[in-house]
């Protein structure tokens, strides 16, 4: 669906003769149907990615394809064929809502823009406030609109660039809900986002990206690549007798006491956990509660930020 | 090239601007005044220039060209010489006005990028930009002049004058300058428009255009030149040379990555 190969764009710096370059050597591939997160701090060069791959831009070097069309080859072609939220939503205030959608439904070519413009003001919520102007609406309702506005189409690829930045909870959680929804529907997903939770939720994958691509994997790979699978043992008394008793065990790769707990790293917890146990009740522990501990994605994110190039 | 989406963009432009007031009261208010002072200085001029002596004033050059019009004719003519470049002013306003409100409130509220992201080409984009500001100011100039040329046997001008307002020189300059500063404008809109973030600063700035114009009107109380067919043909001939250049440029400011990542 996405396909990118040394994808890079090289922009003239503010000084005579210098340069910058936002995006170097960039490959990824992205399947039907996946959630695909694409997350770095500001500045990594994510909308300039996004840019490139909704062929709004070119690249300066290297490929990319969307759709089976490439970037500039047949940039009309990937334009009518993807779906993009800008980072600011980017709606004609002084219109309706309705209105808002009749243009580009009409821009995109689509047969019916008065269905498609109803389909999706009703599916978003919109459709009581669709003879409103757009400047009208809060921050999450223009957001659900610019979403609705990417959709009319039909896209079966969406880039969606920081979707919930800046929204109140109850806001980004209406617009959480739209994605989920998508994604539901089978749409291949291209989400640029801050939010660690967000990308953690609702993402198959997810790029760690700052200028170029620091890793790519799954949110629970990540974290076992980085962390590994600690289990936590609470226990009613922790002493060094009982940290002994579980360190002593062939499969323990590591042991931490904090208080009445012990972490304890593990290859594999569902198998290894029980032998454990055995040995702290055997060692006159006890064993109050067994829980996995689970590192935030924000943990794997800074780590893996921090020590990229 | 899409007709379609052209109209899309020209309807979306004409809904979103003309629903700004000062926009309304540039297009419409222009017309009206342009209109009716030349008919307020015809009625004025009617009763009170009857003797020959008025025209001794006149530049010999000028007094030249009013051939055989009798001499407060020939003044009155001379007066409305000047604004006959009112009419070629008007085209070159009212166009700069929609046009920085379009393409500057555009980029104020981010709104080009998704228009960008649509299969629309840029040039289909600058053409619906550049129709839906010099339409109505067309328009308006050609309503304005023939509500003037209509109205002004009403009062007082003579058969010999509304001649001369309806005399290739005053035809070239309505109709062929008109639509040719009407493009000159929108194209210098769209090059201020890249550089500034306000509607009115683009406005002002592409204001300067109308400088040239002053020109005319100064050159010709001073004797320099007459307003007539050949010079008319002559402003035309240079302006479309001048559009040239001016679509050329505009265009090349228009491109979807410099739009994307140089305007500021």
């Amino acid at each position: 669906m996405i396909e990118a190969d040394g994808l890079t764009k090289v922009f003239p710096g503010e000084a005579k003769g210098t340069t910058v370059t936002a995006v170097d050597n960039l490959a990824l591939s992205v399947e039907e149907g996946e959630v695909f997160g694409f997350l770095g701090p500001n500045g990594a060069g994510k909308t300039t990615t996004v840019r490139m791959l909704c062929a709004l831009i070119g690249p300066t070097a290297g490929r990319a394809a969307i759709n089976g069309y490439t970037v500039g080859q047949n940039d009309q072609a990937i334009r009518a064929s993807v779906g993009i939220l800008t980072e600011s939503p980017g709606m004609y205030d002084r219109l309706s809502a309705e209105r808002n959608l009749l243009i580009f439904a009409r821009l995109y070519g689509v047969p019916d823009p008065a269905g498609q413009a109803r389909k999706y003001l009703q599916l978003f919520g919109l459709w009581e406030r669709r003879g409103d102007p757009a400047g009208s609406f809060s921050k999450g309702m223009r957001q659900k609109l610019a979403i609705a506005r990417a959709m009319l189409h039909e896209p079966r690829v969406l880039f969606l660039d920081e979707p919930t930045s800046g929204l109140d909870p109850e806001a980004a959680r209406l617009v959480r809900d739209a994605i989920e929804q998508l994604k539901g529907e089978g749409r291949t997903i291209f989400l640029c986002t801050h939010n660690l939770d967000e990308a953690d939720r609702l993402c198959d994958r997810i790029a760690i990206f700052k200028t170029r691509l620091v890793t790519v994997d799954t949110p629970a790979a990540l974290r076992r690549r980085l962390f590994g699978r600690q289990v936590v043992f609470h226990l009613g008394r922790v002493d060094g007798a009982l940290a002994e008793t579980v360190r002593a065990l062939p499969f323990v790769q590591e042991v931490k006491a904090l208080d009445t707990k012990l972490v304890v790293r593990l290859d594999e917890p569902d198998t290894q956990n029980p032998a454990i146990v055995r040995a702290l009740v055997a060692a006159g522990a006890d064993v109050q509660f067994v829980g996995e501990l689970r590192r935030s994605l924000e943990d794997v994110y800074l780590q893996l930020i921090q020590t990229a190039p | 090239m899409n007709t379609t989406r052209i109209r899309t963009i020209v309807e979306k432009e004409w809904a979103e601007v003309f629903k700004n007031r000062l926009v309304i009261v540039t297009v419409a208010a222009l017309p009206l005044l342009f209109a009716f002072l030349p008919l307020v200085v015809l009625g004025t001029t009617a009763g009170t220039m009857s003797s020959a002596g008025d025209v001794t004033d006149l530049p010999p050059s000028f007094l030249k060209a009013c051939g055989a019009l009798p001499p407060f004719e020939c003044m009155q003519v001379y007066i409305l010489n000047q604004f006959l470049v009112l009419y070629m002013m008007m085209p070159l306003i009212i166009p700069t006005s929609i046009a920085a409100y379009s393409i500057v409130g555009e980029k104020t509220t981010r709104s080009l990028e998704p228009l960008l992201a649509t299969p629309i080409t840029t040039e289909e984009l600058l053409i619906a930009k550049g129709l839906a500001a010099a339409l109505p100011a067309i328009a308006a100039t050609w309503g304005s002049f023939l509500l003037f040329a209509l109205l002004a046997p009403l009062v007082g001008a003579t058969a010999g004058v509304s001649a001369a307002i309806f005399s290739p020189t005053w035809l070239t300059a309505v109709f062929l300058i008109g639509p040719l500063m009407a493009v000159l404008s929108v194209n210098f809109a769209v090059m201020v428009s890249s550089r500034v973030t306000d509607p009115r600063a683009a406005e002002q700035i592409a204001g300067v255009l109308v400088v040239p114009l002053m020109a005319l009107i100064f050159g010709q109380i001073a004797g320099l030149f007459v307003i007539n067919f050949t010079l008319m043909l002559s402003v035309a001939v240079v302006l479309a040379v001048i559009d040239a250049g001016a679509i050329y440029l505009g265009a090349q400011v228009f491109q979807r990555e410099a739009i994307l990542t140089k305007w500021k």
